[in-house]
């Protein structure tokens, strides 16, 4: 059960922002009437199945398709000669064209599907389309693809690899991208002469988002209008519109995206991937029929872009006092074949590496590879290995130094009155309590009485640990296509309201959130507010939900739109009272002159005055009750922040560790509704439990996949799980209305607090775990070495 | 070759004329537009295609649609309305054990399912009974939760 220690509140609860507002869009999820992509039935609709490499890296020598397309009930069957000619362009607006249309982002190659070559072990070589998932299936069978295998190249030293996993890149090398470390003297002096120099490499295990619902499309061409009509499992529909449009070649407005209710997604479903690519191109050769492609378990744990396999080499100067001088650090990052984009996030994670510390000096690298893997994509916290290896470090560095893990965090930790800062990689923090959280996490879990408990457990060779890990999350990321979102707010005759936006709620409980805001700006009822969003013929266009965007920016639009809204109805109503808009005020769904409840008029009142009867209007006033409002944000960043503590015991034994308490205090600003902040901590918090103790995709040394099926990928379930305690502390962002986002923390910082408690159950016996995953057999190991 | 397929779903007789190779998963979901009922994983790993057979959980993508006949099923359709939900429904809402919502069909069918066997179970009962059941977007918090607070809900000696 979680609990909740509220400590402080800065502004007055709303009737509706600030409470646990039951979800509006759970009733119809609870009772199976969800509308998720597969659930799409279409009149004369196809399935699309694939073809996909069983080889990491060859040579295609023959493919033959003759059986497949002769089967009854087979459509069409594509490759790659087929399809790739079809692509116009294929690029994410977030990133921008690639350098030879005018841009900067060096994209891998383009190409839906495989041609000439694979590239890794479910690289798909063929689509089928016919008239159903099981007769495209018994096509897939009767395909034969010949390939000359050759020897695949992987890990991170993929950069002096004289095999190309992309020979046609003018690069001519599996760097994808690099930034070297900078040379400056005086950093390196300081080195040279620091009391106390560490070092120490952190890897990351690779992991997966795996949504609950795989990702699908379907996709509707009709060659006679020349428009198309999509409805996909995504967390943006204008990046489905833009991308389906780039490909195709058809104008923007011809094409139509829909997203009803999306089964998750986590980062996996923000940009259009190849799989998708190839199922709009060939529902565009088609030309008259829908396409439905809905991946399986197997292909979305093959197939679709991958996460988290990437190193750290930390190297950080102390003095004499435990006060951190600076670090140099270097990011490794493996992008596999045909990265989301180009799949790094290492600017990112070079500018947080400081984090809630003081760092005089960072010197930043890094190296991104292609590999003959599956590609690397966002995965909530896409930065995060900046996180995991700090958190790690402060550990390792303190004890490397003799001192408790937390004091030495205590030297160096950001406190209150050092704010706005500015970090040593220009980043501006502000409105954010890392020392805040991390003295309520250590209250929570009551250190002391901890202590006494492991030394007990530990004179009857138990061994128990305790961890800590602190961190500010760059939240509602603003620039470029990013920095803002609109509303378009408009009132009915009857006084209720539909606000339309681009958000793509995927789990968010937006549908909910939104109307909180909303019907608190204007003064009514919630049940008289409905969120539109997913359709970008209904929805403006905008970047969707993803980067914790949607509470700072999506409801900083909707607060400002409702506020416009107040402001035209206050002065219809004040006109129709033959009163002044000052002295007008707004409760429960009526306007009334302040003092004289008897002089009101309701919002239905008003809003058919504005719609039905003009003359009836203020002088020169605009019929119609409708407003749109574009938010930006005041900073790049509205940060937030948490510390998270856990407790485990690790057994001797078998290496399984036991999660005993796991705590967070998190301070994410204004809470729109603590209910829902407190299951994004959850659900974040267990995605990064998985990565450390559970989840690992494992490759051969072939590249071939290990871990294709949740019998062998292991997502945590409710077994392994401990109640997560939570506390909040609610310091307003600069932003509007206070919101700051929180929806990827979760993941991002419970990673280092489970190793840094493993790491203190077993420090003593001189073992000092750099490497995730840290699962039975890796503890074993680690407990043998030092045991021999 | 297809075959017909007669049984009793959601307390109302069906048919339909599937192939032998057609899952009872697929045959809710294409024949009779049941498509409360989600493939998670069609491997029996993840329970979001959790079912009722004449009262007995099940992965309905383990099953062949015509293992179905002549028996009962029930799913998530039968449960509650948006209206009048369910008191495991219910509880759900209110504890927020759900989030994407594409995991929660198998959920409320398991956790009724355990309910119906154990009137009263703790925390490591529940947890036990809903481990079959994956869930990417609550970490289980607010599920486990539900499942106490119903059985709570629903008193002693039930």
């Amino acid at each position: 059960m979680s609990t909740t220690t509220g400590t402080s509140s800065h502004s007055a609860a709303g009737r509706y922002v600030g409470q646990r507002v039951a979800r509006i869009e759970d009733p119809r999820l609870l009772t199976g009437h969800g509308r998720y992509v597969d659930d799409i039935q279409l009149p004369g609709m196809l399935h699309a199945a694939f073809v996909r490499s069983p080889v990491a890296r060859g040579r295609i020598t023959r493919i033959e398709t003759k059986a497949a397309a002769a089967l009854p009930g087979v459509r069409a069957v594509l490759t790659g000669s087929d399809i790739n000619p079809r692509v116009h362009q294929f690029w994410h607006s977030m990133l921008g064209p690639p350098p030879e249309m005018g841009g900067q982002t060096p994209y891998p190659p383009v190409r839906p599907l495989a041609h000439g070559d694979v590239r890794f072990v479910g690289d798909p070589i063929v689509i089928i389309v016919a008239e159903s998932r099981y007769v495209a299936e018994d096509a897939a069978e009767l395909i034969e693809v010949d390939i000359d295998p050759g020897t695949p190249v992987l890990g991170y030293d993929a950069g002096t690899n004289p095999i190309l996993v992309h020979p046609e890149m003018a690069s001519g090398t599996n760097v994808s991208e690099a930034v070297p470390m900078p040379d400056v003297p005086e950093v390196e002096a300081m080195f040279a002469t620091a009391p106390h120099v560490v070092t120490r490499t952190f890897r990351q295990a690779r992991a997966t988002n795996v949504p609950m619902e795989p990702r699908g499309i379907v996709v509707h061409y009709n060659r006679f209008a020349g428009d198309m009509q999509i409805w996909a499992a995504t967390q943006s529909v204008s990046e489905v519109k833009s991308s389906a449009a780039r490909l195709t070649g058809l104008p923007e407005p011809r094409v139509r995206a829909i997203a009803n209710d999306v089964g998750g997604g986590f980062g996996q479903k923000m940009m259009l991937s190849r799989d998708e690519a190839a199922v709009i191109l060939a529902a565009h050769l088609i030309g008259d029929r829908p396409v439905k492609w809905v991946e399986d378990r197997q292909e979305n744990l093959t197939a679709a872009n991958q996460a988290r396999q990437e190193a750290v080499e930390v190297t950080m100067a102390v003095d004499a006092a435990g006060t951190i001088l600076g670090a140099k650090v270097h990011f490794f990052e493996d992008v596999g074949a045909f990265p989301s984009g180009t799949g790094s996030s290492a600017s990112m994670a070079m500018g947080v590496f400081p984090g809630p510390y003081r760092f005089p000096v960072v010197l930043p690298a890094s190296t991104a590879v292609f590999t003959n893997t599956v590609g690397k994509q966002a995965y909530r916290g896409p930065w995060m290995m900046e996180t995991v290896a700090r958190e790690q470090m402060m550990d390792h560095v303190a004890r490397e130094i003799g001192m408790d893990p937390l004091e030495f965090r205590r030297r160096n930790i950001l406190s209150a009155d050092e704010f706005p800062y500015t970090n040593c990689m220009t980043l501006v923090y502000e409105n954010v309590t890392p020392s805040e959280t991390m003295q309520q996490a250590l209250e929570m879990l009551d250190v002391e009485a901890f202590r006494a408990e492991q030394a007990a457990a530990r004179a009857e060779g138990r061994l128990l640990g305790m961890g800590l890990g602190v961190y500010l999350e760059p939240s509602a990321i603003a620039f470029g296509m990013l920095s803002s979102d609109l509303a378009v707010l408009q009132m009915d005759p009857t006084g209720r309201v539909i606000i339309s936006m681009s958000t793509g709620n995927h789990g968010h409980s937006l549908e909910t959130t939104i109307p909180q805001i909303v019907a608190d700006t204007l003064g009514c009822d919630i049940a008289d507010v409905v969120l539109i969003q997913g359709d970008t013929a209904t929805s403006p266009t905008g970047p969707g939900t993803g980067g914790s965007r949607s509470a700072v920016i999506a409801g900083g639009a909707a607060q400002t739109a409702s506020m416009r809204l107040r402001e035209k109805i206050v002065q219809i109503a004040a006109h129709l009272l033959e009163a002044s808009p000052e002295d007008m005020e707004v409760n429960a769904s009526v306007v009334s002159v302040r003092g004289t409840p008897s002089k009101a008029v309701p919002f239905a009142q008003v809003a058919s005055v504005a719609h039905m009867a003009p003359d009836s209007l203020p002088p020169d006033m605009e019929c119609g009750l409708e407003v749109t409002a574009r938010f930006r944000p005041p900073g790049m960043f509205t940060w937030s922040n948490a510390a998270h503590a856990c407790t485990v015991e690790v057994d001797r034994e078998t290496g399984m560790v036991k999660i005993l308490r796991y705590i967070v205090s998190e301070d994410c600003g204004k809470m729109i509704n603590p209910m829902v902040v407190e299951g994004q901590i959850a659900g974040g918090v267990v995605q990064g439990i998985g990565g450390v103790l559970y989840e690992h995709f494992a490759y051969d040394g072939e590249g071939n996949p290990l871990t294709t099926t949740f019998l062998d990928y292991l997502v945590p379930s409710a077994a392994e799980i401990p109640d997560i305690e939570i506390g909040h502390i609610e310091t307003m962002s600069a932003s509007l209305g206070g919101y700051k986002g929180m929806g990827e923390g979760g993941a991002i910082v419970s990673p280092p607090t489970v190793a840094n408690a493993i790491h203190d159950a077993v420090a003593h016996l001189g073992v000092h775990p750099t490497d995730f995953p840290l699962g039975p057999s890796q503890i074993r190991d680690l407990l043998r070495a030092v045991a021999t | 070759m297809s075959r017909p397929v007669r049984l009793t779903v959601n307390g109302a007789p069906a048919s339909f004329d599937v192939e032998d190779r057609t899952t009872l998963l697929d045959a809710l979901r294409d024949e009779l537009g049941l498509t409360g009922t989600h493939a998670g994983c069609e491997q029996g790993a993840c329970g979001a295609c959790s079912v009722l057979l004449d009262g007995e959980i099940v992965r309905s993508c383990l099953l062949l649609a015509v293992q179905a006949g002549g028996r009962t099923v029930t799913t998530i359709e039968a449960v509650g309305s948006p209206g009048r939900l369910h008191p495991v429904q219910e509880a759900l809402r209110r504890h927020h054990g759900l989030q994407c919502g594409y995991c929660t069909p198998g959920v409320v069918l398991t956790a009724i399912d355990l309910l119906e066997r154990v009137a009263d179970p703790d925390e490591e009962e529940v947890r036990e009974a809903l481990a079959g059941n994956l869930c990417r977007c609550t970490g289980y918090a607010g599920l486990v939760d539900a499942v106490l607070a119903a059985a709570r809900d629903a008193g002693p000696g039930r």
